[in-house]
């Protein structure tokens, strides 16, 4: 019944041409490029900054290699369910979609949790960002995906919301499957995380 | 892209594949940082092909893209952004590693 309101009442809005569609994917998408811009650059950034520890403490004494195996895993397990989220998009199973959804809200969660975590440890061993241009360029390039990966867990909130009150409509879904993306793209940046900040820091 | 009707490219085992191949692209190298195998060098080098790996996996598994069904305009922002992030932080550390070599005679 809620689906039938609410399809009746954006109706004007459900009415998109596959050209309308595609064109929304492609603005999506030159979005999600210029993100991925930004996150090179603070990716040279931090490479060039990786040794100006300043005789503070470096990635060896900070970093531990279970901690970012856990987030990894989160991240890498929580993109596999946003999949299957857009697989009952396609579907229009309604119910699906929505128990997808929570559980991608609940590992992006566990990530963020555990990125808080470690940041406040580091901070409590006065290796937050102002001890050295190391730090400064970590806290920057790995804060600025966790505030990525937490404005996608608000926007998951919303899309379940929006799930719920209006129910599988086309502009719900194609909001969804442009979600997916940027959800996808989240974790491309975090293989570009460990492999050029956690993993030659430990070596 | 995303809003292309179900394809054979979009199915369950698309995602299990591409997990699949993720989480081994993740187990090497974290296993051979943390049980410390190899010497520095070939360590970082194994590390940079398994995330380009990686990323490929991701985009072609999570993300779709293909060389037949993707739109052209998107694989063209693709290219140009790669382009893009090539020239500056190719050019950024070019530079800064240059100078940093100067500095130090």
């Amino acid at each position: 019944m809620t689906d039938a309101a609410a399809t009746s009442s954006s109706g004007a809005a459900t009415g998109l041409s596959p050209e309308q569609k595609e064109e929304k994917a492609f603005g999506f998408w030159v979005y999600l490029m210029t993100d991925a811009v930004i996150f090179a650059l603070l990716f040279a950034t931090f490479i060039v900054l990786s040794r100006g520890t300043a005789g503070g403490p470096t990635g060896k004494d900070l970093f531990s290699l279970p901690h970012t195996f856990g987030e990894t895993m989160l991240l890498l397990v929580s993109s596999t369910t946003f999949g299957f989220a857009t697989l009952a998009t396609i579907g229009g199973d309604r119910r699906a979609v929505i128990g997808w959804l929570v559980l991608t809200a609940l590992l992006g969660l566990g990530f963020v949790a555990m990125e808080i975590q470690e940041f406040s440890g580091m901070i409590a061993l006065d290796a937050g960002p102002d001890r050295s241009g190391f730090l400064s360029a970590f806290f920057t390039l790995v804060g600025t995906h966790g505030v990525h990966v937490s404005v996608g867990i608000i926007s998951i909130l919303v899309m379940i919301g929006q799930l719920v009150i209006k129910g599988l409509t086309p502009p719900v879904s194609s909001r969804l499957l442009r979600l997916a993306l940027f959800w996808h793209f989240l974790d491309i940046v975090w293989i570009g995380i460990f492999s050029i900040v956690y993993l030659p820091g430990v070596l | 892209m995303q809003d292309a009707a179900p394809s054979e490219t979009r199915d369950l085992r698309s995602y299990l594949t591409g997990f699949v191949l993720a989480l081994v692209l993740t187990a090497i190298p974290f296993g051979l940082v943390y049980f410390d195998l190899l010497s520095v060098g070939p360590a970082i080098a194994i590390i940079a092909v398994a995330a380009v790996i990686q990323v490929v996996v991701h985009l072609r598994f999570f993300l779709h893209i293909d060389f037949k069904r993707t739109p052209r305009d998107d694989l063209l922002a693709l290219a140009f952004a790669g382009f893009l992030i090539f020239i500056m932080v190719g050019g950024s550390l070019w530079i800064m590693i240059d100078l940093y070599y100067r500095m130090m005679i």
